[in-house]
């Protein structure tokens, strides 16, 4: 068995015992990157050099008797949206192509901390605006199980890398689906944590109430390993939460007896693919025979998710992406008269080079943001835009809050259908946005979410299974995948599609 | 005189005034904040606005607009929280200033000011509100250097700012300027800011337009018309004064009032002494506030605003009157002390401690500190002559070493010299006068007087007054006091 | 899946001219054309938020309750000149420069 097709638990036990060593692993993922990345398009940035150097260092602690934590030597793959100093960091944006941060965010800190190698910068939709991963300014990202298929966004590349075996850890960033919605149609594990747990200095923002860090793996029990290293209180993010960070292993081996899980029947409303409800219905039954109960519960107004969403999150990040208007970093225009027509009239040479750079830098979908959240913002919709769909957001974080008084968490699908073909939704950016229908509330009300595989559509692309959990509930929605991954096997799958 | 004594008008003037927090870093990180340094040597990820970067907010800064706006009698809010005012400008590299909006952490306060000249009745001026936000960096644009870019420094960028705004309850150019005086010297006591105009720590934009009352009864407004660029006090009461008359004079020749058309912006061109009008950029008033999401709210409680109230040290007028009581001195001593700054009334307790006496001490004060002080130009702190010397000219006048005009000459000369006191009286030979001198220069005057001699010896003792002028032609350093008296005592032993 | 019907908002030209002036956008004649439909169908779309009644709804901007959380005012090393400069699209070694700024500051 090569070392790619091995989970990062598995490394982490080989690299322990010294049946391998943390550069014959890098190396191995290395190339197993670079036999693939041409198809896949996973990476922006391979560091070679940086990560063998970073492994060599590895191996020499792990010699001289150093004690090291579980993750030394083991590789990662980072979303490029979180700043790196030894590598660009470019949202996957026109915008920021070859900035380098002078500083590192501190998830980089902590994963470097832990002694992670880090393999590269993973392709996303740019400044993770997206459900496809087709906003790319430096292209599309492939699925490995179907090559003409989207691996999903934004954090489609680092789904794709580890579902291609490029690497067994990611880190992803999830905004309002981002983690889980690509990691349930890659057909790996996928968690976002509550908002707070992971700091958010460093990471790029895109809307800084709804965004945070989380693993991205095979299994939960490597997303717990991951989840671990990156948990904790930053001084240096007021939004941060201040509370120690439990075990995330402690539970997982703990039977899932008498664990209430919900069941939303408005879910499997129209619009969901019958394959999925399928594979869906068959987790609910695998978990009750687990020992789990499933009941009925009621989220009244999940389906103003995707709406209110679509106010909140451009209205931040038009505010958030302000920032890149040529003057101080990122893309400026050269002076080059436009022949274009269109916005001519400025007021001054300074608000030229502001409008055109912004207009060279960013890409169709990003600028439909920013003018969708200007527009929300600006005098006169305000209330009827912004300030309603905050209105509405109380209303949905009730929702759960209601719904956590009866059952510990909360199951279904983590996207209506598996991957679609690229290019299906292009044109149509309702349809696009329609694709974070299950995944948003779950931002929105500031709790946790965990995606992982429950099955293959007869095309064998796989089928993801969502858990919603309160607060701070990540030991819980770990163990309880994990306890579901122990009575399966859909997250050992491997694609065929791009076996060398 | 002012213009609005001669025109059937009132003129209403409001005020915005920014200061920087006196803190040793940012609101939003920790670079320092020290003025004058060269360009963009004080930035960070944070203040110059790079990707991934948040703000944590100076607690400092916090308390320090806590207590400028319980100084300012405002009411602090349980529950603030900060808000994005979104434009771009080349100074603001994150495309928006954290500021706050809707729910500022103070409200409805009120500062008194009173002419002690009385040229006007003491005024309350209601604030609208106090709040605590981010500056902008500085952009600086040299046309003599023929190029078109401008350059910007960001050094500034996140210093902590409390925007005080007033209502529009002043009522002339010179009460305007007396009651910035007023609140710069309620600041400096309290350590909220050093107020330096200069260094742009106050920075000041004024509303102002006029109500004329008509004929009919009615009140008409003129437009209302914002000045900036206004860098001293004094250039705060020229504008106001010109813009007055400017309102009078358009208002007579268009009759046009407020809300006729947008609200005005306009410079103040110091040189020339005139107001301009400033372009009106249409799309930048739309500035989309929403709640700042990298930031938390701010809750305070009664026992936080306690504490902060007790201790926060006297403000200038309660000072001005425990200040007169605590020294016996007059209330107008007490006020140009007061006046001076808290710097300048350190100096004075520590010379009347030393002194023992408040009225000594604060006619040293008025009489030469001050008034050399004013002519040097410069701080009380770096003045040359310290309290301990002061209080050391005033013991030896005290106790007889020379007289009140020749101890100042001495003060003026440590001053000049820079020299001890001790130095200064050796240098100018006082100190020589020594007993056995006196004796001997006493000696030779009864020797050269005999008609004086015989005059105090027949019992006219004031005769002695004779031989005190000679003596000081003899010797200018001597005692008169103790000339007459020595030459009483030989007068009388004389056989 | 919702619909939108013709009482829906629309979006005119000079609509989508006007924000993009606002979020500094210089769209071309393309784009504006796009962007018109584009958000008119959006617009559309998250309108069916006036659906709720939340009249006695607090709005709810941030999903954390913390409060006062504050950094002590100590000073932090500053990043070196050079460092700050590096990624400018033009610099002078001392300052940041961009074309022509009128008047001397926005001025907080």
């Amino acid at each position: 068995m090569t070392l790619t097709n091995r989970s990062a638990a598995e490394l982490a036990s080989a690299l322990q015992k010294g049946e391998t060593s943390a550069v014959e692993c890098a190396t191995a993922f290395l190339d197993r990157i670079e036999a693939t990345n041409s198809t896949v398009n996973a990476f922006l940035t391979v560091d070679r050099d940086g990560a063998l150097a970073t492994a060599e260092a590895v191996d020499a602690s792990r010699a001289s008797g150093k004690p090291l934590g579980p993750l030394a030597g083991l590789p990662v793959a980072v979303k490029d949206v979180l700043c790196t100093t030894d590598q660009p960091t470019t949202c996957a944006s026109k915008m920021l192509k070859g900035y380098q941060p002078p500083y590192d965010a501190d998830v980089v800190q902590r994963l470097r901390a832990a002694g992670t190698v880090i393999l590269g910068k993973t392709n996303m939709d740019e400044f993770a605006m997206g459900g496809s991963n087709e906003n790319s300014a430096y292209g599309l990202v492939r699925n490995p199980w179907d090559l003409e298929r989207a691996p999903g966004g934004s954090s489609g590349g680092s789904a794709a890398a580890v579902a291609a075996d490029m690497a067994p850890l990611a880190i992803g960033s999830d905004t309002g689906g981002s983690i889980r919605q690509p990691a349930g149609l890659c057909g790996i594990t996928g968690l976002k944590p509550t908002y707070g747990r992971v700091s958010r200095r460093g990471l790029v923002a895109f809307s800084s109430s709804l965004d945070q860090i989380g693993p991205m793996a095979r299994s939960a029990k490597e997303c717990a390993m991951l989840l671990q290293a990156i948990a904790g209180h930053d001084p240096g993010d007021s939004t941060s939460l201040n509370i120690p960070v439990p075990d995330y292993s402690a539970d997982l081996e703990k039977p899932l007896q008498g664990l209430r899980i919900g069941r939303v029947a408005a879910h499997f409303s129209e619009g969901l693919d019958p394959e999925v409800a399928e594979h869906v219905e068959t987790t609910f039954a695998t978990y009750e025979a687990a020992g789990a109960t499933i009941h009925d519960v009621e989220l009244p107004h999940a389906t103003y998710g995707v709406p209110t969403y679509y106010l909140i999150a451009p209205s931040e990040a038009s505010s958030n992406l302000a920032r890149y208007d040529g003057a101080h970093y990122g893309h400026r225009w050269d002076g080059t008269p436009s022949d274009e027509k269109g916005i001519t009239d400025f007021d001054s040479p300074l608000v030229e080079m502001y409008c055109r750079s912004r207009a060279e830098g960013f890409g169709p979908e990003v600028k439909r943001r920013i003018m969708l959240g200007t527009y929300s913002l600006s005098s006169g919709y305000y209330d009827a835009y912004y300030a309603k769909a905050l209105r509405v957001r109380r209303l949905i974080r009730q929702d759960f809050n209601k719904a956590f008084e009866n059952v510990d968490v909360i199951g279904g699908p983590v996207s209506a259908t598996p991957a679609f073909k690229l290019g299906e939704k292009t044109d149509d950016p309702v349809a696009m946005y329609l694709v974070d229908l299950y995944t948003v509330g779950t931002n929105l009300a500031g709790i946790g979410g965990i995606s992982f595989p429950c099955g293959f559509t007869k095309g064998s692309l796989p089928v993801g299974f969502q858990l919603q959990g309160p607060a701070l509930s990540e030991p819980l929605l770990l163990q309880a995948t994990h306890q579901y991954q122990q009575a399966t096997d859909w997250h050992l799958k491997r694609t065929a599609a791009l076996s060398s | 005189m002012s213009a609005e004594t001669q025109h059937p008008f009132t003129t209403v003037i409001g005020l915005e005034v920014h200061v920087q927090l006196q803190t040793k870093t940012k609101l939003f990180c920790g670079c320092i904040t020290t003025f004058g340094s060269p360009p963009n040597t004080q930035v960070c990820p944070t203040c110059l606005g790079l990707p991934g970067s948040l703000p944590v907010m100076n607690r400092r800064a916090f308390d320090l607009s806590l207590r400028a706006a319980l100084a300012l009698n405002c009411k602090i809010a349980l529950f603030t929280k900060w808000d994005r005012k979104n434009y771009f400008y080349p100074d603001l590299p994150k495309g928006y200033q954290i500021s706050q909006f809707d729910l500022p952490f103070s409200y409805e306060g009120h500062l008194e000011v009173c002419d002690p000249k009385g040229a006007f009745e003491p005024r309350t001026v209601r604030i609208t509100r106090v709040h605590l936000e981010e500056d902008a960096g500085k952009s600086m644009h040299d046309e003599t250097a023929g190029t078109a870019d401008s350059r910007i420094d960001l050094n500034r960028t996140g210093t902590p700012l409390c925007e005080i705004v007033t209502e529009p309850d002043l009522r002339s150019a010179e009460e305007a300027r007396a009651w910035l005086n007023e609140l710069k010297l309620l600041l400096v006591y309290l350590g909220v800011s050093d107020c330096n105009m200069q260094e742009g720590s106050l920075r000041v934009d004024a509303n102002v337009n006029l109500h004329i009352p008509q004929e009919d009864g009615r009140l008409a407004k003129t437009p209302i018309v914002e000045i900036k660029n206004m860098n001293s006090f004094r250039s705060v009461e020229r504008a106001l004064v010109y813009e007055t008359e400017r309102q009078w004079g358009e208002w007579q020749a268009t009759k046009a009032e407020i809300g006729s058309m947008p609200k005005q912006t306009r410079g103040w061109d110091d040189s020339a002494g005139v107001t301009r009008g400033q372009r009106h950029k249409e799309e930048s008033s739309d500035y989309r506030y929403f709640p700042e999401p990298d930031l938390v709210p701010v809750t305070v409680t009664e026992e936080q605003v306690t504490t902060i109230r007790s201790s926060m040290g006297e403000p200038p007028a309660v000072l001005r009157k425990t200040l007169a009581d605590r020294w016996k001195i007059p209330a107008n001593d007490a006020g140009v002390l007061v006046n001076q700054g808290p710097e300048l009334v350190r100096y004075f307790e520590d010379l009347a401690t030393r002194v023992g006496e408040g009225k000594v001490a604060s006619n040293w004060m008025q009489q030469d500190v001050l008034r050399t002080l004013n002519e040097r130009g410069g701080n009380i702190t770096d003045f040359p002559v310290r309290p301990e010397a002061v209080a050391d000219i005033i013991a030896r006048v005290q106790k007889g070493d020379f007289d009140t005009s020749r101890g100042r000459e001495i003060f003026a000369s440590v001053v000049e010299k820079g020299a001890s006191v001790a130095e200064v009286v050796a240098g100018m030979g006082i100190a020589a006068v020594d007993d056995s001198d006196l004796r001997a220069l006493c000696e030779e005057l009864i020797a050269e007087n005999p008609k004086i001699v015989a005059d105090v010896k027949g019992g006219k003792e004031q005769a002695a007054g004779g031989l005190i002028g000679q003596a000081k032609r003899k010797n200018p350093n001597v005692n008169p006091g103790k000339v007459r008296a020595l030459a009483i005592e030989l007068i009388r032993a004389l056989p | 899946m919702p619909t939108h019907d013709d009482t829906e908002p629309k979006l005119t030209r000079e609509d989508v001219i006007k924000v993009a002036m606002l979020a500094r956008l210089a769209l071309s004649e393309n784009e504006v054309t796009s962007l018109t439909q584009e958000l008119t169908k959006i617009v559309g779309f998250v309108s069916q938020l006036s659906e709720i009644d939340t009249s006695d709804v607090e709005p709810l901007a941030h999903p954390l309750d913390s409060q006062n959380v504050f950094r002590e005012d100590e000073p932090a090393t500053s990043l070196k000149t050079a460092d700050a400069l590096r990624s400018a699209p033009r610099h002078d070694g001392e300052c940041f420069l961009v074309p022509a700024v009128l008047g001397e500051s926005s001025s907080a």
